[in-house]
């Protein structure tokens, strides 16, 4: 037998979605090849993404379509020799080098389902400092790292879990946010998929920071290899002490149990999200009381998206002060933008905050993909403002967004090229929101139904200036009197797009009454 | 083929789950997973067993897009129509697939083969239009892999 070869292809939704599996197929029927199912590197442009180890380096092949894996045997790929597909060293590739890799410095480097590999490049390191520091020392770990809830809201992580931490009651919970329905997101899938161990770790971090003992991660159903890797991460935490009784031979024991969402948008709205892992309808909840206090089953309870969550073993490990010096103003740390739609190279960037939507679009993006002109740019998911090409040299920020009206959010980025019609797309985010909204609340339920009408009405030229009026006074309502966000929300890409895009509302025969 | 409804086995499935009301989504899921529907003496059972009133699990139901309540064809295809996609040509994708299949979204082909559905983001942005069959993803899918894709991809 020869000497054996390291070869990694992507076992991850995207780089699947394009020919990963058979690809990995047809490469571990080689011989001397070792096989490594890793996450995506996150240059989803790129996958299929196939890397094979030279001497301890990385050479990295891609595109990778099966079709192409006949040439690149011929080429004598496991040397690393030259292809037309080469892309050289996997370290020096300027969109993965240009990168602030904290939450994801694991993902695509390593076999997500290796402890091994896990402890190798810093594995629960994060977990065994704050099993020996307790939870008062998290908290304040947590506090100088400056870190905001990931998953839109931004919320000071540190505020909430001291919330739980000092609420009273014996039985408290994690509840992890991977209901990631947002177009143009998919940072918790990868993470799920590529170092699904690092969410596990800051669950249990998060459960000893506020005394719980039992953590449910909810998963929505749209993404079934996420699932299948991420109960396969489950039961091998188990498997080596990771997860259950006495973890490690500390007094600290801690459960997780993975429940599916079912298609339903608004679950992914926190309170929705609880009601759905108690096995009701998705329909919110009022706040107060705070899910903090009053949360799981009535418990107090820590709500926290997956790539906060994620961050958070890095912090103990390294020190929030590091996570700190990332990032200005009250926009800490890193965050893994993700480019998606109609952009050259799409896939996830993970930089400090701070850095301009245009660099993120033209540096990493390289431009739509179509080739033609960049029209409009929504930030934040379907309930994120439209942004002109204008407004591109604003820093993400938190703040900086706030003040032109946008959001960050979970970090999506979507481009548009020149020919979108912004009219449908405003008419679309009342339709969603007519598809999607829980019912609960008057403004969001018959509201978005109405919004529909109106669009329909200015653009096909009744009464023109009235309908805007009606428009503009319908969203104000939706936005001072939705329960949540989806209600409260689903008017900024409206008014947007009314405001930076008026002559798509013009009815095609361009009459104007 | 259709599944033929079972009382023990959808005892089993409930069971399961510890027959706990609060796993209710989760044996759902178990549900169309074996019987692709939840037919209504799916629902007689688990709120018997459950002890739920029927409208409850009925409200259940009908509140996620997951659990559809008739039999769907045998294999499922969903196009996604979110944002990202539509930046790619997804609506042009969802009339061309609408007039190959010869349906609606929503429907099943008359042979009982492929039903269309509309999904709302498959987290697979960066390769869009997405398109799931069965329970594979399918990424940066023009009109000329949709029509490869039907003529191979899922149970047919």
């Amino acid at each position: 037998m020869g000497q054996q070869t390291t070869v990694y292809v992507p076992r991850e939704t995207a780089a699947v979605s394009l020919g990963a599996n058979e690809v990995a197929v047809k490469l571990a029927a080689l011989e001397n090849v070792d096989l490594i199912r890793n996450g995506s590197w996150g240059a989803s442009w790129l996958e299929p993404m196939v890397e094979v180890e030279v001497d301890g380096t990385r050479i990295a092949y891609g595109p990778i379509t099966p079709d192409d894996v006949e040439s690149l045997v011929d080429t004598n790929f496991l040397q690393g020799a030259d292809h037309p597909l080469r892309l050289g060293p996997t370290h020096e590739i300027p969109y993965l080098i240009d990168q602030d890799r904290w939450t994801f410095h694991r993902v695509g480097r390593i076999d997500p389902l290796s402890i091994d590999a896990y402890t190798a490049f810093g594995g629960f390191s994060g977990l065994k400092k704050a099993l020996d520091a307790g939870p008062g020392a998290i908290l304040n770990e947590l506090r100088t790292s400056g870190l905001r809830g990931r998953g839109g809201a931004g919320f000071p992580t540190a505020i909430k879990w001291q919330t739980v931490a000092e609420a009273s009651g014996e039985q408290k919970y994690i509840a992890c946010n991977a209901d990631e329905g947002d177009s143009g997101t998919f940072s918790d899938r990868m993470l799920m998929e590529g170092d699904p161990l690092s969410l596990i770790e800051g669950m249990l971090i998060a459960g000893l920071a506020v005394g719980a003992d039992k953590g449910y991660v909810y998963l929505r159903s749209e993404y079934p290899l996420t699932r299948t890797i991420f109960i396969q991460a489950l039961s091998l935490a188990r498997k080596h002490g990771w997860l259950g009784q006495n973890i490690q031979g500390s007094d600290f024991s801690f459960e997780i149990d993975l429940h599916l969402g079912a298609g339903s948008y608004v679950c992914g709205e926190e309170t929705a999200m609880l009601e759905s892992l108690e096995g009701k309808a998705g329909l919110i909840r009022y706040k107060p009381p705070l899910p903090a206090l009053e949360g799981l089953f009535g418990k107090p309870t820590v709500v926290n998206n997956v790539i906060t969550l994620a961050s958070v073993p890095g912090i103990l490990a390294l020190g929030g002060e590091r996570y700190a010096s990332y990032g200005p103003g009250r926009s800490k740390g890193t965050l893994a933008f993700q480019l998606a739609g109609n952009v050259k190279r799409g896939g996830l960037v993970e930089k400090a905050f701070g850095l301009t939507l245009r660099e993120l679009i033209e540096d990493f993006g390289g431009g739509t993909a179509s080739g033609r002109p960049l029209r409009a740019v929504q930030v934040g998911g379907p309930l994120g403002a439209y942004i002109p090409e204008a407004d591109l040299d604003t820093p993400m920020d938190y703040e900086k967004f706030a003040e032109i009206g946008a959001m960050i959010g979970h970090g999506g980025i979507v481009i548009f090229d020149d020919t979108v019609n912004m009219a449908t797309q405003a008419r679309f985010a009342m339709e969603f929101c007519a598809v999607e909204s829980c019912g609960k609340c008057t403004p969001c339920r018959i509201g978005s139904v109405r919004g529909v009408e109106v669009i329909d009405r200015i653009v096909a030229n009744e009464n023109r200036e009235a309908n805007l009026a009606l428009l503009d006074d319908l969203c104000d309502t939706m936005v001072d009197g939705s329960l949540c966000a989806m209600g409260g929300m689903t008017p900024f890409p409206v008014q947007s797009a009314v405001k930076h895009f008026p002559t798509d509302f013009l009815s095609p025969d361009g009459e104007n009454t | 083929m259709a599944i033929r409804y079972d009382a023990t086995i959808a005892s089993e499935i409930i069971n399961n789950f510890d027959t706990k009301p609060e796993m209710l989504v989760q044996i759902l899921h178990a549900f169309v997973a074996r019987y692709a529907f939840i037919s209504d003496e799916a629902i007689r059972q688990i709120a018997d067993e459950l002890n739920l009133s029927r409208a409850d699990v009925h409200g259940v139901v009908s509140f996620y897009h997951d659990f559809r309540t008739t039999q769907p064809g045998k294999r499922i295809i969903k196009i996604c129509q979110a944002e990202a996609c539509q930046a790619m040509g997804s609506r042009d994708l969802t009339e061309h697939a609408k007039k190959s299949l010869g349906i609606n979204l929503n429907e099943t082909t008359r042979d009982g083969e492929t039903t269309l559905e509309a999904i709302y983001c498959l987290g697979n942005c960066a390769c869009s239009p997405a398109v799931m069959i069965d329970d594979a993803v399918y990424g940066r899918v023009d009109k000329r892999r949709f029509d490869s894709l039907t003529a191979t991809a899922g149970a047919k």
